[in-house]
C-alpha cells in the first residue's frame, strides 16, 4: 500500500511468519504510514467513524441475540430487551444513540472533505467510496429503524419504500417485491432485518477500500499542498494514534450524556406505540440525519420530480470531483469559496429545520406574508425550496463557476512553511522542528 | 502470455473464428446460468403464496352511520366504508368539472344507486400513509404525511399526490353488503 516497508522481523517466528502470510509487516506499515504533519483535529473524524462502526457492530450482534424479527413478536422483543435483559436498556440505547453518533461523526468527516478539497485528484476513488459508504449507512439505519415496528418505523418504512413506487413503469411492482406484499407487513420487516445485519457488513468492507485508497496518495491535509519531502509526514503511530484516541475519548463523553442522560432525545415517542396499519401518526418525520432530505423532497409539488430531486441531492455529492474546478484545494486560500461553503454548511442545517416541520407552519411565528402559487411565501415550504435551490446552486452552479473565475490566496510552498512562518515559531529553527532532534 | 505475443497466433489457433465461437458460446452458457439461477433469488421475494391468497372480504356498509366512516383492513391496508351525506354528495357532484389533476366524476367512484356508499383503498397515493378522515378544505380526507386533500369523492385537490385515492373491485352482493377483491 505505502512506500518500501521499513518492518524487519525481530525473531525467528516472525520472518518464518513474515515468509509465508506477511499479516505483522502488513500492520506495522499501516501503523507507520507518512502521515502529514499538519492534520487537525477535523481529521480525528475518520478514527471516530471507525469507532463508531465497532460500537455498532458490537452492540448490534449482541442486540439480536435477543430481538425477534417476526411481526408479531418484534416490538415485544424491544421491549422485553428494554426491560428484562441484563443490561439490554444499556447496549440498546448504545446502539440506537450510536447510529445518530455516527451521523454526525460523517456529516463532519464530509464537510471536512468539501472544505479542504480532499475529494480532488488524486483522491476521486477514495470520495467515491466514501460516498458510497454514507449511502449503505442510510439504508442500514433506515433498516434499523423498523426494526422496532412502532408507528414510526412501520409509516417510515412505508414512506421510504413508497419513493420506488414513484419510478415509472416498473415502480409499483418494485415496491411490491421490497414488501413481499400488498404493502409493510411482516414479510418487509423480516428482509429488513436480514439485510440490516448484512449492511454494516457491507460497510466494513467499503472501509477497508476507502483506506485502501486513502493509502495511495496519503491523507490529504490542511493546506491542501501535497506532501513534497518526509520532513513534511509523521508516522501514523504514535502521533495519530495518539491524537485519535484523544479525540474518540472526547467524543465519547458526547456518546454518554446521550446514552445516559437523554437517551430518547433523538425518537419520537409514537414509536413507543405498536405498528399499527390503519392509523398514520399524525406527524410523522425521520430521524434527523434524514431531514434536509425529506426537506428536499416535500419541496417539490410533484410526486416523481420530488423523489428525483432527493435522489439529485445524493448524486451532487457523489459528483463532486468533477463538479469543482478550482485547482486550489483547500478552502484556506479561497475566501470567496470558503464564505459560500459556510452559507452551504447553514443552509444544510437550515434544510433540517425545515424536514422537520410541517410545510405549511410560518417560518417565523406569528408571520404571515402573502400565498405564492401553493403556499404563504413565510411557510416552510417555500424556505425549504429557497433552501433546496441553494442546495444544488452550490454544487451545479457556484462550484464549477467560482473555480474558474475567483482568485485564490497564494498557497504556501510546502506543508511546512505556513508553520516556520508563524511567530510561535520563533526563534527560527530550535524550537519548529522538535521532532527532527530525535 | 508472452509466448503468444511473440509466436503469434498463428502456431496455436489455425481458424481465429472457431476459438472467438468457443469464448462466445461459453460465456453466453455462463451467463444464461446465472440468469437461470438468479430469477429464484430474486422473485423469493415478491410476496408468497399465502399473502396473495389473502385476497377478498365481506363487509356490511349498514354498519357505517350516517356522515362517517368505519375503516377495514384489506390486503393488509386500510380500506375506507364512508357513509356519505347528500350534501357531501352534491359538494362532489357539483365539482366534477373543477381542474382537477386527477379527473373523474363522482358517479364514476360509486356503484349505481349507491351513492352514499364510498368505498376507498385508504393509502395516500403520494407515499402511502393514511388520510384522515373530514380534513382538508374539501372536507374529505387530509393525509398528515405530506399534507395531500382530498375531496368527498377521494379526489386529489391539493398537495403533492398525483392519483385520486384509488376504488378498489368490489361489488355489492344483497342491499348492504359488499365484496372487496
Amino acid at each position: 500500500m505505502s512506500g518500501p516497508s521499513s518492518y524487519e522481523p525481530k525473531t525467528a517466528i516472525e520472518r518464518w511468519l513474515d515468509s509465508r502470510l506477511p499479516i505483522v509487516r502488513f500492520g506495522a506499515d499501516l501503523m507507520d504510514f507518512p502521515t502529514p504533519k499538519n492534520l487537525n483535529y477535523w481529521w480525528t473524524f475518520g478514527g471516530i467513524l471507525a469507532f463508531c462502526l465497532g460500537t455498532q457492530l458490537v452492540t448490534g450482534v449482541i442486540l439480536a441475540m435477543h430481538y425477534d424479527p417476526s411481526g408479531a413478536g418484534a416490538f415485544n422483543s424491544v421491549q422485553h430487551i428494554m426491560r428484562d435483559v441484563n443490561y439490554g436498556w444499556l447496549i440498546r440505547y448504545i446502539h440506537a444513540n450510536g447510529a445518530a453518533m455516527f451521523f454526525l461523526a460523517v456529516y463532519i468527516h464530509i464537510f471536512r472533505g468539501i472544505y479542504y478539497g480532499s475529494f480532488k485528484a488524486p483522491r476521486e476513488v477514495l470520495w467515491l467510496i466514501g460516498a458510497a459508504i454514507y449511502v449503505v449507512m442510510m439504508a442500514t439505519a433506515f433498516f434499523g429503524y423498523v426494526l422496532v415496528w412502532g408507528q414510526m418505523s412501520f409509516w417510515a418504512a412505508k414512506v421510504i419504500t413508497n419513493l420506488f413506487g414513484a419510478i415509472p413503469v416498473i415502480g409499483p411492482s418494485l415496491a411490491t417485491w421490497i414488501w413481499g406484499g400488498f404493502t409493510v407487513d411482516a414479510p418487509t420487516l423480516n428482509r429488513f432485518y436480514s439485510l440490516h445485519y448484512l449492511a454494516p457488513f457491507v460497510i466494513a468492507a467499503l472501509v477497508v477500500l476507502h483506506i485502501w485508497a486513502l493509502h495511495v496518495p496519503g491523507n490529504n491535509n490542511p493546506t491542501g499542498v501535497n506532501v513534497k519531502s518526509k520532513s513534511d509526514t509523521l508516522p501514523f503511530h504514535p502521533y495519530y494514534t495518539v491524537k485519535d484516541g484523544f479525540a474518540v475519548s472526547v467524543f465519547m463523553i458526547l456518546f454518554a450524556v446521550f446514552v445516559f442522560y437523554m437517551p430518547e432525545a433523538m425518537g419520537h415517542v409514537d414509536n413507543n406505540i405498536p405498528a399499527n396499519p390503519l392509523a398514520t401518526p399524525a406527524h410523522i418525520v425521520p430521524e434527523w440525519y434524514l431531514l434536509p432530505y425529506y426537506a428536499i423532497l416535500r419541496a417539490v409539488p410533484d410526486k416523481l420530480m420530488g423523489v428525483m430531486a432527493l435522489a439529485a441531492a445524493v448524486v451532487c455529492i457523489f459528483a463532486l470531483p468533477w463538479l469543482d474546478t478550482s485547482r486550489v484545494r483547500s478552502m484556506r486560500y479561497r475566501p470567496q469559496a470558503r464564505l459560500y461553503f459556510i452559507i452551504f454548511v447553514f443552509d444544510c442545517l437550515l434544510l433540517g429545520l425545515c424536514g422537520a416541520h410541517e410545510p405549511d407552519e410560518p417560518f417565523i411565528r406569528g408571520l404571515t406574508g402573502f400565498q405564492l402559487l401553493d403556499g404563504d411565501i413565510t411557510s416552510y415550504l417555500w424556505v425549504s425550496r429557497i433552501a433546496s435551490l441553494y442546495y444544488f446552486a452550490y454544487f451545479l452552479l457556484i462550484t464549477p463557476i467560482l473555480g474558474l473565475r475567483e482568485t485564490p490566496l497564494p498557497a504556501p510552498e510546502s506543508i511546512s512553511t505556513p508553520v516556520l512562518a508563524h511567530p510561535a515559531a520563533a526563534p527560527a529553527g530550535a524550537a519548529a522542528a522538535p521532532e527532527k532532534k530525535g | 502470455m508472452a509466448e503468444s505475443v511473440a509466436g503469434g497466433s498463428a502456431d496455436h489457433s489455425p481458424d481465429p473464428s472457431r476459438r472467438d465461437f468457443i469464448h462466445i458460446a461459453v460465456v453466453a452458457a455462463a451467463a444464461g446460468g446465472v440468469a437461470a439461477i438468479a430469477w429464484p433469488f430474486v422473485d423469493q421475494m415478491n410476496p408468497s403464496s399465502d399473502t396473495l391468497a389473502l385476497s377478498s372480504i365481506e363487509y356490511d356498509v349498514s354498519k357505517v352511520p350516517l356522515g362517517q366512516q368505519v375503516t377495514v383492513l384489506f390486503r393488509k391496508q386500510p380500506l375506507f366504508v364512508r357513509h356519505r351525506t347528500p350534501v357531501e354528495i352534491s359538494k362532489a357532484r357539483a365539482d366534477d368539472h373543477a381542474d382537477l389533476r386527477d379527473p373523474a366524476t363522482d358517479e364514476s367512484r360509486v356503484k349505481p344507486g349507491k351513492d352514499q356508499w364510498l368505498i376507498l383503498i385508504g393509502v395516500c397515493t403520494h407515499l402511502g400513509c393514511t388520510p384522515t378522515f373530514g380534513g382538508g378544505e374539501w372536507g374529505g380526507w387530509f393525509c398528515p404525511c405530506h399534507g395531500s386533500q382530498y375531496d368527498t369523492s377521494g379526489r386529489i385537490r391539493k398537495g403533492p399526490a398525483p392519483k385520486n385515492l384509488a376504488v378498489p373491485d368490489y361489488a355489492f352482493e344483497t342491499d348492504t353488503k359488499i365484496k372487496v377483491g
